[in-house]
């Protein structure tokens, strides 16, 4: 089920959870290759995957997150894998949904398919302001692309080659890759999924959910209100 | 415009002028970011030679005073050499994280090169 297929971890000073993410996936699927991509990590984030038995690939200093799961595209891309599964690093996603993922994509159903904690499996409690979010990002996506996507912030994806490859290109964002990418997907074409994940309670800081509520808002919807009003050679620029 | 005005002026130019040329000169400053600064220089020696310019400016731009026109057309400028840089910044940042990308990646390659090596 595996082949052609690895894991991309972003970790930004995950030292308490990664070496348990890395060595869950390894001891469930020994044959898929993970990939750690330690964002400048001030503690010993990048030995303890390492340690765990994952490749660990070392920014020298914090790039942010949507550079970090760049970097892993990127490495995908020049090794050859066709298909990709990114996650986060601090243990809210379970292995044991990657299969769901990659079927989907492996299969043909879609180029993309997006992990959400909101279908089927429904006890996940979030808090009010990112509950908000994710509510607000689905009617912008719905808006601009007249698809419904439940869960627009996930980082729980499972993504074939032509869609990393894409990524891998400059106007990939380098902090919150989030609403404005799946636009552009949609924009292009690409099939997109959901696909029912169970979420745990994230154990530490997820650099995927911004301080900067603010900012990240105001980014997101200049972006992608940006988005129908761009050349597609936009996207197609090294 | 008074002589003492005209001096002021003059100086101001000639300064910035001669600041530019010494920090191209030092390498501090690379001569394609130079251009602008000089471009600055010339700016505020034009009304010395022709005082007829800032009138006109000020008269185009329904300004009742001189000085007005003279600080709209300075803060403009800043802000355009601000747009500039950002434009430049960004550019910039998007080198760098590719830099760091791809010195990762190699970075990686290298070790497993080695470890190759090691084990043979």
């Amino acid at each position: 089920m595996f082949q052609d297929t690895v894991v991309i971890i972003p970790a930004y000073n995950e030292l308490d959870t990664i070496f348990d993410v890395v060595s869950g996936l390894r001891n469930l699927y020994p044959e898929l290759p993970v990939v750690v991509i330690n964002d400048g990590s001030t503690d010993d984030t990048a030995l303890e995957a390492g340690r765990a038995g994952a490749i660990v690939i070392n920014h020298s200093f914090n790039l942010g997150y949507g550079a970090t799961i760049q970097t892993g595209y990127k490495y995908a891309l020049c090794k050859g894998f066709k298909f990709l599964i990114q996650m986060d690093g601090d243990g809210q996603h379970g292995p044991e949904d990657i299969p769901a993922l990659i079927v989907m994509v492996k299969k043909g159903e879609c180029d993309i398919a997006l992990g959400s904690r909101f279908l089927g499996f429904g006890d996940y409690q979030s808090s009010f302001v990112r509950s908000a979010g994710v509510l607000f990002f689905r009617q912008l996506i719905r808006l601009l692309t007249a698809i419904k996507i439940t869960d627009p912030t996930t980082g729980f994806q499972a993504l074939n080659r032509e869609v990393f490859s894409l990524f891998t290109r400059d106007f990939f964002p380098s902090d919150f890759p989030d609403a404005d990418v799946i636009t552009v997907l949609s924009r292009l074409k690409f099939e997109i999924k959901e696909v029912p994940v169970r979420m745990y309670p994230s154990s530490g800081r997820s650099m995927h959910h911004p301080f900067n509520v603010v900012y990240y808002l105001f980014k997101q919807l200049l972006s992608a209100f940006l988005i129908p009003i761009r050349s597609h050679q936009t996207y197609l620029k090294e | 415009m008074t002589t003492r005005q005209k001096v002021f002026a003059i100086v101001i130019a000639v300064s910035i002028f001669l600041l530019i040329l010494e920090l191209v000169r030092r390498g501090k400053l690379k001569e394609e970011y130079s251009w602008l600064w000089l471009l600055a220089g010339v700016i505020i020696i034009l009304p010395v030679i022709k005082y007829e310019i800032l009138a006109w400016l000020t008269q185009t731009i329904g300004a009742v005073v001189h000085t007005t026109a003279l600080f709209l057309f300075a803060i403009l400028f800043l802000i355009l050499v601000g747009i500039f840089f950002s434009i430049r910044l960004s550019s910039l940042s998007t080198q760098v994280k590719n830099l760091i990308q791809e010195l990762a990646i190699a970075r990686l390659e290298i070790d497993e090169l080695k470890r190759g090596k090691a084990d043979t």
